[in-house]
């Protein structure tokens, strides 16, 4: 880890002058993947912005009917929050999907939406990497790449974003609050990560001298027909290789409303409208779940580790249905399916 | 309590000494003030500034749970938890979690189950544990073993630990 100054913001106007004052410097929240990545030398900042001990800690209902999510409400504490549990269903399964319990008490929401990724030749300082080292080259295109993209890619980056979080937080099109040095803006879940195009350095839309200050969910939960489903490794601690996102709003048979997300196949959690369009009115039977899943992985290509996750991410996509559409969602502390 | 010295242990801190910060932290009911550079890990603070060497330094990197503490009663990971951002907290490691002669009942219980082979990993177990049953969000072994997923015995103790987390449940739940 290399050497560096300390300083903690006194509010988000003070941690807003600072970081726009010190290109240098970064945030720093819980810290469970910046201290990581500055241990490994992947992150160097000069300066740490201690964010931790600012108000953005509550969970409070909007005018809307929705929730707002102060940017440093821990992992922990969002997903047991009662009203995200009761109306919110699919946030706390994801949010429990992810990491580990110690690391869900330190980290925190905003934090979450900014972890880099973990593709092996990002954390290799010894090996060419574009996010890392903008122009050096992609290392995992033809290398080992069993963990990458299938979905969105370019031929400078072929990364996914880990978070299981905002997969939910995208199906739930949620809102991130920012804050900057020239007053707040609100980005939709879906504008907010990118894909890494020829700029792969660059995951998000947030400006470097802009902090997140909340997370804003609208009234409509999915409550009653939600899945999580995850897929990896081992059955716990360990990142996706695919997982998916379900949300349903059923009528009688039929499809009312359906949000389908996908994590850990792409740079940002992976939606498509032609998917979600294609289930509005139809039955919920395994033909209907079948084409949407065709749909959403439409322009999937793999590399030479990971076309795998072509047939896994459908399968899953198609199990994840089922589930939402039965009311018997992914229980994430017994892998059983139901 | 002893005169802490200042920072001296690694290449940073002899280069960096004007950089050290002042951080107050009561460790097992302690009030322990050190004098430490901004890059210092809890872990470290507490192995290597406070003689606390019970909680292990395993990966360094938050995956393998054996550095797992109490921070204001929730676990963490002490690996990835900067001291300075710190200052104030109330922290409790293994070697405050035994009463005046009596073990914890985790500690009572992981004898009881032989609940670790080598026992590197065990500090870490017993505190994380510690964290799972203040939580309250596990009662069935596989909530038990979903919830202790972030702490790695290579020895390959699981069965016994999560014995050993039920009895202490049991037992703690009897007292109270």
């Amino acid at each position: 880890m290399i050497n560096f100054q300390y300083a903690r913001a006194t509010d988000v106007a003070d941690a807003v002058r600072q970081i726009a004052a010190d290109p240098a410097a970064k945030f720093i929240a819980g810290g469970t993947n910046l201290v990581d990545l500055m241990k490994y030398d992947v992150e160097r900042p000069l300066r740490l912005i201690d964010i931790s001990r600012l108000p953005l800690n509550t969970v409070e209902q909007t005018a809307e009917g929705g929730l707002r999510i102060g940017a440093l409400v821990p992992n922990s504490d969002l997903a047991y929050h009662p009203l995200v549990e009761r109306r919110y269903p699919i946030l706390s399964s994801a949010i429990l999907a992810g990491a580990s319990q110690q690391l869900r008490n330190m980290a925190s929401t905003g934090g979450n939406l900014l972890q880099r990724t973990r593709c092996f030749y990002f954390y290799d300082t010894t090996t060419p990497c574009n996010k890392r080292k903008p122009g050096s080259g992609c290392s995992a295109i033809n290398g080992i790449n069993r963990i990458n993209a299938i979905l969105g890619t370019s031929e400078a980056c072929i990364a996914t974003h880990p978070s299981d979080m905002c997969v939910a937080l995208a199906a739930l099109e949620a809102k991130v609050h920012v804050a900057g040095p020239t007053g707040e803006r609100a980005i939709a879940f879906s504008d907010f990560h990118r894909l890494p195009g020829d700029t792969p350095q660059r995951d998000t839309n947030l400006e470097p001298d802009e902090i997140i200050t909340a997370i804003e969910l609208p009234a409509q939960g999915f409550a009653a027909s939600y899945s999580y489903l995850k897929i990896r490794d081992r059955l716990s601690y360990a990142f996706a290789l695919v997982s998916v996102a379900a949300a349903l709003e059923l009528e009688g048979p039929r499809f009312r409303e359906a949000r389908l997300a996908l994590g850990g196949v792409a740079h940002k959690p992976w939606r498509s409208p032609e998917a979600e369009a294609s289930l509005r009115g139809q039955v919920a039977d395994e033909s209907s779940f079948a084409r949407a899943a065709d749909l959403l992985l439409r322009d999937a290509k793999g590399f030479s580790h990971n076309a795998f996750k072509i047939d896994l991410a459908r399968r899953a996509i198609v199990r994840a249905l089922t589930q939402a559409a039965r009311g018997t969602p992914q229980i994430q502390s017994s892998k059983k399916i139901r | 309590m002893a005169q802490i010295p200042p920072a001296t242990r690694n290449a940073h801190e002899k280069v960096y000494a004007a950089a050290a910060m002042t951080v107050t932290l009561s460790v097992n009911g302690e009030n322990r003030t050190l004098s430490i550079a901004p890059w210092t890990t809890l872990l470290d603070a507490l192995r290597d500034r406070l003689n606390l060497t019970g909680t292990k330094k395993g990966c360094d990197h938050g995956q393998c749970g054996a550095c797992t503490i109490l921070v204001d009663g929730r676990r963490v990971n002490s690996c990835l938890t900067l001291a300075v951002m710190k200052d104030g907290a109330k922290v409790t490691t293994i070697e405050g979690l035994a009463g005046d002669g009596t073990l914890h009942p985790l500690q009572q219980a992981f004898i009881d189950h032989d609940a670790f082979q080598c026992g590197y990993c065990t500090p870490g177990q017993i505190c994380s544990a510690a964290g799972l049953i203040a939580e309250g969000k596990a009662a069935t072994p596989d909530e038990i073993r979903e919830l202790m997923s972030g702490n790695i015995c290579r020895c390959g103790a699981y069965p016994n630990i999560v014995a050993a987390i039920q009895q202490a449940m049991a037992t703690m739940g009897d007292k109270s």
